[in-house]
């Protein structure tokens, strides 16, 4: 039994570490919603999109190239050179800016002081376009990551555990490696939210927009910030990601393991996120380990496996009934 | 005069509006975009780049040239129905639209609309029995005949016994996933080894609790039924827990290039079944460089050719143009309908003079279609990934899996499929 207690103290620091892996791309769709009150449904895509471009980048792939081929009929692929890591996540950086910049210029400018679900809607648009354009720009094959993250189990923590319990915990190195990297984010987030002048602008942009314009707040500036900087998370998140699977277009599909830890969090706290991720990472985790467990079976008289993707839904629904706002959401304050 | 005029001008306005009545037409429901775009693309440009071989080299199929119309479906069921559902007017002779899901809700659609459909490697395995299913067909190989090759090559390995050994099979949860799970059951009991079942739900991209549960049991083997994401974690997450890839056997549709190569050097070892060679080390690859890729006629960059999915969907597309020829052959006439198509596939003998004289000689097995028949000879090879080489290499030859067990798991569900539906199984 104490074996068992031993697997199941496993099962829920893997879930903690996976659960930091939802909570990045949450992080992006917080940033959004605090700022602007958009949900954000490209937040997937933009990690797909980032992920693709960075690995574009790095690996001196020509842009279009299909396109240019399919016109021109030329045979170009890539250009001659390789871009060093740091340079490429620079550039790739870069171009989130600019496509912050012409996302506020094209779609949010036209939209203010729209409702909620207008935003979502142009969101949904939003989505389908990026990801025909990271089709067209970078092609739909699946792309490694070279950015020289060790994956694969902890050495230390297998041989430390297996000399204190005489059992050996598997983390993998990636999953430290993301939990330090949305330490790091949430911290300069909090920060940045809290105490810097334009962190206030973004909150009271998020209160009322007509109202932030009124006191001198410029909307489109704070929208391009935000957009850049959830850009950035999510590139993040696809790099994390993309160095688990590779980069390609199921990425996108990460946005629907970040949906239950924003329900739980609440779609306005950075914390939040985080803490939303992980209690639905060891949720998820846990009961995954207890029902499909021969032990279990033996006790009720069957076991269950692959509850993880509706576990996730049922405990941020259960929350839902409580804390409609989530556990750290502001509350809504309707005025009639 | 003016009646002529107008018969000549009707004439010419049908020959203008159907001009796929003078063409061998086959419909590609593609999947180029979304999830599961980087697979599909590759299967899409072996299929067309076939047909457009055929047509650049040799003017097509007994003088008729083929026509691909391509519809692309995203891998979604519900738009794979609105392609058939597009396609099926313009003279489409067969369908092989390479999801179990679409295969699915085809079945009785193309049976009712008298169109053939050919799912090699995929959809619904008793569809073999072509007394139930006359329209569909599965050859050479299906699911069931995999399910009995990966037991075969691990009783192989340890010298006839699976005697208390434990292999775990790690499924996508989905009808595709399920399907092995009833032969590899009865294959349990008949060879006493222990079948750990472990689904993963759609898409796959995090199985942390499938490869903690494999570590703790330690199988000694792990079998994998995935597509798309799916494959290219689990791979990843068996190298980081440290399972032996020597040990970790996938079903063909988890064995190409797209699959190990994200691991890197990590899935070096990994195996995987298959019903066809790899490589362009065939004669006839060298007329698709010539008359296709060189000629600036290939469907994608020209770069996948000799890829495991490339070589499948052009594999697809050789098997439909052999049809085509046989039931030319049968009806003495070189343009064919649905009907003639169905009967060309039903009477389609691959021997080795017929792929010499394609010039894929050893690229696939040799089979034999009949009614009683439509899955072939369930022949099916290993092949092995070696990360230095970046290659894939066929480790056994095509060998039989055991009909004896999966034949009567094939009468039984083709038998309840019958009765559901009220089909009186017929071999004429």
């Amino acid at each position: 039994m104490f074996e068992q207690f031993l697997f199941g103290i496993e099962a829920a620091i893997n879930g903690l570490m996976t659960g930091v892996m939802y909570s990045l791309v949450a992080l992006g769709f917080v940033l959004i919603f605090k700022a602007s009150g958009v949900f954000n449904y490209a937040q997937g895509v933009m990690a797909l999109f980032g992920a693709l471009t960075l690995v574009g980048i790095q690996e001196g792939q020509v842009p279009f190239a299909h396109l240019i081929n399919a016109i021109f009929g030329t045979k170009i692929t890539n250009f001659t050179w390789e871009v060093p890591a740091l340079a490429a996540i620079a550039l790739t950086v870069g171009v989130m800016i600019i496509f912050a910049w012409l996302v506020e210029r094209l779609l949010l400018r036209n939209l203010v002081n729209q409702d909620p679900i207008i935003l979502f809607m142009a969101t949904i648009g939003l989505a389908y376009f990026m990801e025909g354009l990271g089709d067209l720009m970078w092609g739909s094959n699946i792309k490694t990551i070279n950015l020289g993250l060790n994956q694969g189990m902890n050495e230390t923590i297998d041989a430390a555990t297996y000399e204190w319990f005489g059992y050996g915990f598997y983390i993998d190195n990636l999953d430290i490696t993301a939990a330090i990297i949305a330490v790091i984010l949430v911290v300069a987030l909090t920060v940045f939210s809290q105490y810097s002048t334009t962190g206030r602008a973004l909150r009271a942009v998020a209160d009322d927009h007509q109202a932030a314009l009124s006191v001198g707040i410029s909307l489109r500036s704070i929208w391009v910030i935000v957009w850049g900087i959830a850009g950035f998370i999510a590139l993040v998140a696809g790099v994390m990601w993309g160095a688990k699977s590779g980069v390609q277009f199921s990425l996108s599909l990460i946005t629907l393991k970040a949906l239950p830890v924003l329900m739980l969090g609440g779609f306005t706290s950075i914390p939040g996120a985080i803490i939303g991720g992980m209690i639905i990472g060891v949720g998820e985790k846990v009961f995954e380990f207890i029902v499909s467990a021969s032990w279990f079976g033996d006790l009720v008289g069957f076991t269950m496996n692959a509850t993880e993707n509706w576990f996730a839904y049922v405990l941020a629904l259960i929350f839902l009934v409580f804390r409609p706002q989530g556990l750290f959401g502001d509350k809504i304050i309707e005025r009639v | 005069m003016k009646l002529k005029k107008i018969a000549a001008y009707a004439v010419a306005a049908t020959m203008a509006a159907s001009p796929v009545m003078a063409q061998l037409v086959f419909p590609s429901l593609s999947y180029r975009t979304g999830p599961f775009g980087a697979n599909g693309a590759e299967v899409a440009d072996g299929f067309a780049d076939y047909m457009t071989l055929l047509n650049e080299r040799d003017g097509g199929i007994g003088g008729v040239m083929t026509e691909v119309i391509e519809c692309e479906t995203g891998y979604s069921t519900e738009k794979g129905v609105e392609c058939y559902e597009a396609t099926k007017g313009e003279g489409a002779l067969i369908y092989q639209p390479l999801s179990t899901g679409m295969t699915y809700q085809l079945i009785p659609k193309t049976a009712a609309d008298g169109i053939p459909m050919l799912t090699t490697g995929y959809g619904r395995t008793s569809v073999a029995n072509g007394a139930v299913f006359p329209w569909v067909f599965n050859f050479p190989a299906n699911y069931w005949n995999g399910a009995s090759a990966a037991v075969n090559y691990m009783l192989a390995e340890n010298d006839g016994s699976l005697e208390g050994k434990t292999v775990a099979l790690l499924y996508h949860n989905s009808a595709y996933g399920k399907e092995p799970i009833p032969t590899l059951e009865a294959l349990a009991e008949i060879y006493d080894f222990n079948l750990t079942l472990l689904p993963i739900d759609s898409p796959g991209q995090e199985q942390k609790s499938q490869w903690l549960q494999v570590r703790r049991e330690k199988p000694d083997y792990a079998l994998l039924w995935g597509w798309g994401v799916m494959n290219q974690v689990a791979i990843q997450e068996a190298a980081n827990i440290r399972f032996p890839m020597e040990n970790f056997i996938g079903v063909w549709w988890s064995g190409s290039e797209n699959d190990v190569i994200p691991a890197g050097m990590a899935a070096d070892g990994y195996k995987a079944l298959t019903f066809h060679a790899v490589g362009t080390d065939f004669p006839m690859f060298d007329d698709l460089q010539k008359y296709v890729v060189d000629a600036g006629l290939a469907a994608g960059t020209g770069e996948n050719v000799g890829t495991v999915l490339y070589n499948r969907g052009m594999y697809g597309a050789m098997l439909a143009a052999e049809a085509v020829k046989v039931a030319q052959e049968m009806n003495g006439v070189a343009q064919i309908d649905a009907a003639m198509m169905r009967d060309g596939l039903e009477n389609l003998v691959i021997s080795d003079e017929t792929m010499a004289a394609i010039g894929l000689q050893g690229f696939g097995p040799n089979f034999e279609v009949s009614c009683e028949n439509h899955g072939g000879p369930g022949l099916v090879a290993v092949q092995q990934w070696d990360a230095t080489a970046q290659e894939w290499t066929i480790i056994t030859d095509f060998e039989p899996s055991d009909m004896s067990v999966i034949q009567p798991l094939i009468d039984a569900d083709s038998a309840a499929y019958a009765a559901e539906n009220g089909i009186v199984p017929n071999c004429g």
